[in-house]
């Protein structure tokens, strides 16, 4: 069992309590957390950091999260990387819109922090086998 | 007579016997030869004067019976005319050839003898030779006048008379036989002509009855020859058997029976003739007696008779017809509600129907002065009508108005006339019938129709003012239907963006609360846990609120699709209770399910369906202090529809409340105190979640007795496009 770096979840949104939640449980629970409050951030750490996953508010002033994603997504630098969409809307649409976009999860907010971990957890446990690594 | 004697006695003293004799017997010869008197007559004559030397002769015969006369018979040397002159009446005896006639013997008659003269033999005396009778006893035959006298002749004269007399008066006789034979023949054919020539058959029979003498029309019917057919024969059989039939009747009846008819058949063409038998017995001194029958055809005569009856009878129906029709003429006219009148030319009225006479005659008995004169201004103002169409020339039909007045009454009759000649053949008006309507209603009807065309107009104009309104509310009800639809659009919009905005500081809420009660924070003491639990809970209510408004929110603005697909029934009801196990355990009510393991599969949509059942769930464990619950699933295979229903032994509802608990926002106790939390949308959701799936939710319940709340449902999911 090799000891490596700590996953790391890049968190994108405008509404800081919401990124201080999760960034406070998310390391918490072992993981270390990017901050982005919108879409042109969010793709500048994202080209610098190469998360292992990021988390998207779809909401975003000025450059929104369905066109951060599918500019991700369409970059040959950060197109591996998971992307969780994370939207306060419910209506129908929005994440038929988010899986266009490219997004690889859709969660509804609310969302409790645990849901979240669960979720980051599942969906790299899907994509690149990192077992033992992001436990806490 | 002297004279004469001694003249014949000188002529007798000269003959010459030999040549006398060869002479007599040349003149007996001839009168033997002769075959009448005239040409006797005429040979004699001619042999006195070869013989004697006699220029003129005339030969007179004697014509005995009643007026006896003496005929010229033939001449000689003197003309037929002035022979004639030589007729005699016998009876005049003085007549010197009278005397002559009767004289024994030849005489000489003087130039101007007696009292005729006799000068047409010449200025001379005349030897006047009495002709000897055929029988002696007889008056002679006639008498010979010659001139001149010649000794010959005196020689011959004695002989001459008796030689020539029997011979004439032979050959007189003779002739006479002749003529009548002749005459008796051609009365005969004359006789026979005017028999044949009647048409009715006319018959001699004898005393027999058999026929003698029967005329052409008769022998047609009676009689028959062999050439003819077998027909014609036997009906002339049957006509003699008839006629003879007749005949005895008569002799039986008497000849002074009116009539005797007898049948007959016309052997020509077979028809039936009827005849009158007239018979008359006629007696001939010499025949037996005889009995002659005139038959009058009478067959014509029966005919004309039926057809003059005949005549008679159709004379007497068409009379009965006119009559008849005259009748229904006069019903017709009477039926006629308006009043008709003909007038003849001189304005006087000749007929009136009823209601006429209502107008223009007056019941004496009831003669009011007001009636006499409106019948009296009636007849005025239709008087005065009438005589003008008589004056108005051609035009055979008028039509006007006329004012009468009703007698009875007195009421004001406008009348309308319509007045048409009849005229005849020749172009004479004969009368005038006239037909008047009363137009008061007409009148009264043309009033209310103006009247009604006004109201109609202002009611027109009503009806475009309120169909001008109509369309201005129309168009403010469009207007506010569209500022509706985009209201109810923008409150569509307003509450997803709301939800949104809530969720935000609602999920950092329950993240935070999530957090700390979670330790993230280091380790809280009891008090502060009691505390952030109760935070929690408030937030995850608040957020089901949130949801609530959502859900009504898709479904109301159409966004909230339905996911079909096939699933067991009883899958369902086990995750329905797993999810709700929490709530059961806390409850500590008895649930049981009665689910009907052989359910087929249901085809519907799986997570509303979810919402449903744990609604109804959720509620009968909020609502039931105590008791049971229970869930059933069932299927009616025949309306291929599931039931799901959840019963329990709460509070129940009041009938009033059972409609309002399905209203947005709506519990059974609405009041600020009320018991139970809730948005009180659950209900209200899952009424339209269950009618977007097809199917329906009810409720039945009673207050303190529990409720169930029943959902119905197609087992397989008709449209599943939406």
């Amino acid at each position: 069992m090799t000891v490596s770096a700590p996953t790391l979840v890049l968190l994108v949104d405008d509404y800081p309590d919401n990124r201080d939640i999760y960034v406070q449980f998310l390391t918490y629970s072992g993981l270390r957390v990017e901050e982005a409050e919108n879409g042109h951030q969010a793709l500048d750490k994202a080209f610098t950091l190469k998360p292992d996953v990021i988390v998207m508010d779809l909401s975003l002033p000025g450059l929104d999260g369905w066109e951060a994603t599918r500019r991700l997504k369409g970059d040959p630098r950060t197109c591996a990387i998971p992307v969780i969409a994370l939207t306060g809307h419910a209506l129908a649409g929005h994440s038929k819109g988010a899986f266009d976009a490219g997004c690889d999860a859709f969660i509804t907010k609310p969302c409790l922090p645990e849901r979240l971990l669960d979720e980051i957890r599942a969906i790299l446990a899907a994509g690149r086998p990192r077992s033992g690594d992001t436990t806490p | 007579m002297p004279a004469a004697r001694t003249a014949a006695g000188r002529a007798g003293g000269r003959r010459q016997p030999g040549a006398s004799a060869v002479g007599r017997l040349e003149l007996l010869e001839a009168l033997l030869v002769a075959t009448d008197p005239v040409q006797c007559a005429q040979r004699a004559l001619g042999w006195v004067q070869r013989r004697a030397g006699v220029r003129r002769g005339l030969c007179l015969a004697a014509q005995a019976g009643e007026g006896p006369r003496l005929i010229p018979v033939a001449s000689l040397g003197v003309s037929a005319h002035r022979a004639a002159r030589f007729s005699v009446d016998l009876e005049v005896r003085d007549h010197p050839l009278t005397r002559a006639l009767l004289a024994a013997g030849p005489m000489l008659i003087p130039p101007n003898g007696g009292a005729t003269p006799v000068t047409l033999l010449g200025r001379t005396e005349v030897q006047a030779i009495p002709l000897a009778p055929l029988r002696s006893g007889d008056l002679p035959a006639g008498l010979l006048l010659l001139a001149p006298l010649t000794p010959a002749l005196a020689g011959e004269a004695r002989w001459l008379g008796r030689v020539l007399g029997p011979r004439l008066a032979a050959l007189i006789a003779t002739r006479r036989l002749e003529e009548s034979g002749e005459r008796l023949q051609r009365e005969r054919a004359l006789l026979s002509g005017i028999i044949n020539a009647v048409t009715d058959p006319i018959l001699l029979t004898d005393g027999e009855g058999r026929i003698i003498i029967a005329n052409t029309r008769a022998e047609t019917l009676m009689a028959t020859d062999e050439e003819q057919s077998e027909g014609r024969r036997r009906a002339v059989a049957l006509n003699n058997m008839l006629f003879s039939a007749a005949l005895t009747r008569r002799a039986i009846e008497g000849a002074e029976a009116p009539r005797h008819e007898v049948p007959l058949v016309d052997p020509v063409d077979g028809s039936d003739l009827l005849f009158e038998l007239l018979s008359t017995t006629s007696s001939d001194a010499r025949e037996t007696t005889g009995i002659v029958s005139i038959l009058r055809n009478v067959t014509d005569l029966q005919r004309a008779t039926a057809e003059l009856e005949d005549n008679y009878r159709k004379l007497r129906q068409t009379e009965a017809d006119a009559r008849a029709e005259r009748d229904r003429l006069d019903l017709v006219i009477d039926s006629v509600a308006d009043p008709i009148l003909v007038t003849d030319p001189g304005g006087n009225i000749v007929m009136m129907n009823a209601p006429a006479e209502h107008l223009f005659t007056v019941a004496p008995e009831a003669a009011s002065d007001e009636a006499q004169r409106g019948v009296q201004a009636n007849d005025a103002h239709f008087s005065s009508f009438v005589s003008n169409l008589f004056f108005e020339g051609d035009s055979r039909r008028r039509s006007g108005s006329i004012s009468l007045v009703d007698p009875s009454s007195g009421a004001a009759l406008p009348m309308e006339a319509i007045s048409g000649k009849i005229v005849s053949e020749h172009g004479e008006v004969t009368a005038l019938v006239t037909i008047l309507h009363d137009r008061t209603e007409e009148l009264e009807r043309a009033r209310l129709y103006e009247e009604l065309k006004t109201v109609s107009a202002g009611l027109e104009v009503k009806v475009r003012q309120a169909t001008a309104e109509l369309v201005r509310q129309n168009e403010l009800l469009r207007r506010s239907h569209i500022a509706l639809e985009q209201a109810s659009s923008l409150k569509s919009q307003f509450l997803a963006n709301m939800s949104h905005e809530f969720r935000t500081p609602l999920n950092a809420i329950l993240g935070y609360t999530s957090m700390l009660l979670k330790g993230v924070s280091g380790e809280l003491s009891p008090h502060q846990r009691r505390n952030l639990e109760r935070i929690d809970s408030n937030s995850q209510h608040l957020l089901s609120i949130i949801n609530d408004i959502l859900d009504i929110t898709r479904i109301e603005a159409g966004k909230m699709p339905l996911s079909v697909s096939e699933f067991p029934l009883p899958d369902l009801i086990g995750e329905v209770l797993a999810e709700v196990e929490p709530l059961i355990a806390r409850s500590q009510l008895a649930l049981t399910t009665k689910v009907d393991e052989a359910l087929a599969p249901l085809r519907s949509d799986r997570q509303k369906l979810k919402q449903i059942v744990i609604n109804l769930l959720t509620n009968a464990l909020k609502f039931t202090p105590q008791g049971w619950v229970t869930v059933t699933a069932s299927c009616d295979p025949v309306l291929d529809r599931i039931a799901i229903s959840v019963a329990d032994s709460g509070i129940g509802i009041s009938p009033k409340d059972q409609d309002v608990i399905f209203e947005d926002f709506r519990q059974a106790d609405d009041s600020p105190t009320r018991q139970y939390t809730g948005a009180g949308l659950g209900l209200a959701i899952c009424r339209r979640l269950a009618s977007m799936l097809g199917g329906d939710l009810t409720v039945r319940s009673a207050l303190g007795e529990g409720s169930t709340f029943t959902l119905v449902l197609p087992r397989v999911q008709k449209d599943e496009t939406r």
